[in-house]
């Protein structure tokens, strides 16, 4: 349904995104997941046609993006970072706004218009001027817009910004209804969101993908792998020797504690390899106290974190 | 909305304004003065110069509060060219203007119908044609200035300077050279003058019509250069 081949664009010397590749199914929701600046904005606002790539292609339904653009903006419905309201009109003159300027037949608006309310739970607040809704509503309504027209593409800039804890699980829900009969494209910087709804995910950075894959794939891809940290008190080389030593440990780091003498150690180790018990035999071997200890599994922060932060980092974490 | 009250105090304005102006007319001036023609240019003098005033806060918000709303970013989304939008927004702003004049012809209606000889209504309509268009000028101007800038008060400051600047061409009159004449010629007022005196000469019409078209086409390449620049 959507492709995106080489997709770059610069802003003068900064490359906002670069060299993009990815493809969505029908009826998948696609998660695009980055930090802020990431280019996820971006890259959507050349999907939906309103920037031109620098260059690459894209194609949504089989039509180009930039050269198309009418058959493209014709089917997608799209939710910028803020949504794009008029905070004169009612709520129901706005939809049927938008439904006009989509090309919607006048017969079936008002049809549309009450489906995309009842959707996002907008019917009992029809007639109210938009100025006078709070965030979380405001936010509703511009999710109702993307959906007013029925497109088959939905892009979705951050759709749960500014939403409650219940309106975020009532939008996921909403999102995950719909897929299926509408290809999905939503952006998020916050992680459950992705592994909740999400078929798959772009991880992005700094322009450039850093992955794609199931979340499924993605968390267990480490999950296995195990971290453990443990507060002691050592000399630091010999911990650093003694802790490497252990078969299975992969990554040893050895901050000093807040308190004192002692250490904060953090120990990774491959996945399937619980080494728990044996940090603690070595550690009380050697005679030193043993403050604390206890194991994290990785979750999709992790990976993030790992997948996102800068090059040198990621070279050390990776290796 | 504050266009809408703008009606209110101009229709309001005009109506004292026009009063006097016949009460002036009825008591200094000879019974043989044509004093529905004198009103008549007098009115559409002192019409002009409000329109002057009022078009740039018409126009201000026109794409800078659509821009600054992020709701520009939904209509160059939607299956609508730029020339579509210019054309709409362009055409919403000209109904707007006609509707605010649309009270003060009452005045003039009644004037004409009371007066004796009554003047010919083909001079009404030509002093209304040459409002509109002169208006419908400035409207495409400020449309344009609009387009530019994100802030709606930077909009209309630029088009009220932009707007007295064709406006004072007109000085160049006093000086018989010939850059003098084509800057008269360029004076958005000076056009306006046959009107009023219910002349409806071609090369006003001329002027006046790709005056528009002109600043039109300006705002349709404004906002498609909008995808290309930083949003």
């Amino acid at each position: 349904m959507i492709e995106v081949q080489d997709l770059t664009k610069s802003y003068g010397s900064v490359t906002a995104v670069d060299h993009v590749s990815f493809t969505v199914n029908k009826g998948e929701i696609l998660g695009f997941l980055g930090p802020n600046g990431a280019g996820k904005t971006t890259t959507m606002r050349i999907l939906t046609g309103y920037m031109p790539a620098t260059s690459g292609t894209a194609r949504v339904a089989g039509f180009d993006v930039f050269r198309e653009s009418m058959e493209v903006r014709r089917r997608i419905g799209y939710l910028p970072e803020n949504p794009p309201l008029y905070p004169d009109m009612t709520v129901e003159t706005y939809l049927d706004f938008v439904a006009r300027i989509k090309n919607v037949p006048a017969e079936r608006r008002p049809a549309r218009i009450d489906d995309a309310l009842r959707k996002t739970n907008l019917e009992d607040r029809r007639s109210e001027l938009i100025k006078r809704l709070s965030r979380g509503y405001k936010q509703r309504v511009g999710i109702a817009q993307a959906l007013v027209h029925d497109p088959d593409v939905i892009i979705l800039d951050e759709p749960t910004v500014g939403l409650d804890p219940k309106q975020i699980i009532e939008v996921r829900n909403l999102i995950k209804g719909l897929a299926g009969n509408h290809t999905i494209i939503l952006s998020t910087h916050i992680l459950p969101e992705v592994s909740m709804t999400c078929d798959r995910v772009v991880i992005i950075n700094k322009g450039k993908i850093a992955a794609v894959d199931t979340p499924q794939n993605l968390t267990s891809q480490l999950k296995g792998g195990q971290k453990i940290h443990i507060e002691t008190e050592a000399p630091e080389k010999l911990l650093r020797d003694v802790l490497s030593e252990i078969p299975g440990a992969s990554r040893v780091v050895i901050e000093p504690a807040r308190a004192g003498s002692r250490q904060t150690v953090t120990v990774e180790a491959a996945q399937g390899n619980d080494i728990r018990s044996q940090v603690a035999a070595k550690i009380v071997e050697h005679g030193w106290p043993l403050y604390e200890l206890h194991g994290v599994s990785l979750s999709l922060e992790d990976i993030f974190l790992e997948l996102t932060t800068d090059d040198a980092a990621h070279a050390q974490s990776s290796s | 909305m504050t266009a809408f009250f703008f009606n209110v105090i101009l229709s309001e304005v005009i109506k004292q304004s026009f009063q006097m102006e016949m009460q002036g007319m009825r008591f200094g001036a000879p019974s043989d003065f044509d004093v529905p023609a004198a009103v008549m240019r007098n009115f559409f003098g002192i019409l002009s110069t409000l329109v002057l005033f009022f078009t740039p806060i018409l126009t201000m918000s026109v794409y800078a509060e659509e821009r600054k709303r992020g709701t520009m970013e939904l209509l160059m989304t939607s299956p609508v060219s730029e020339l579509e939008i210019v054309l709409g927004k362009y055409l919403a702003s000209l109904s707007l203007f006609a509707l605010m004049l649309l009270p003060t012809a009452s005045y003039m209606i009644f004037m004409c119908l009371r007066s004796d000889p009554r003047p010919p209504w083909s001079m009404l309509a030509a002093g209304y044609a040459g409002v509109l268009l002169l208006g419908g000028s400035l409207l495409a101007l400020g449309s344009f200035v609009s387009s530019l800038t994100e802030n709606q008060l930077i909009a209309a400051v630029i088009t009220f300077a932009a707007s007295l600047f064709i406006w004072v061409l007109d000085i160049g009159r006093s000086t018989d050279s010939g850059g003098g004449t084509v800057l008269q010629y360029l004076s958005v007022i000076r056009h306006y003058e046959d009107f009023t005196r219910g002349v409806i000469d071609t090369s006003n019409l001329i002027y006046y019509a790709s005056f528009i078209v002109l600043f039109v086409f300006l705002t349709v390449r404004s906002v498609d250069s909008m995808r290309w620049r930083r949003a």
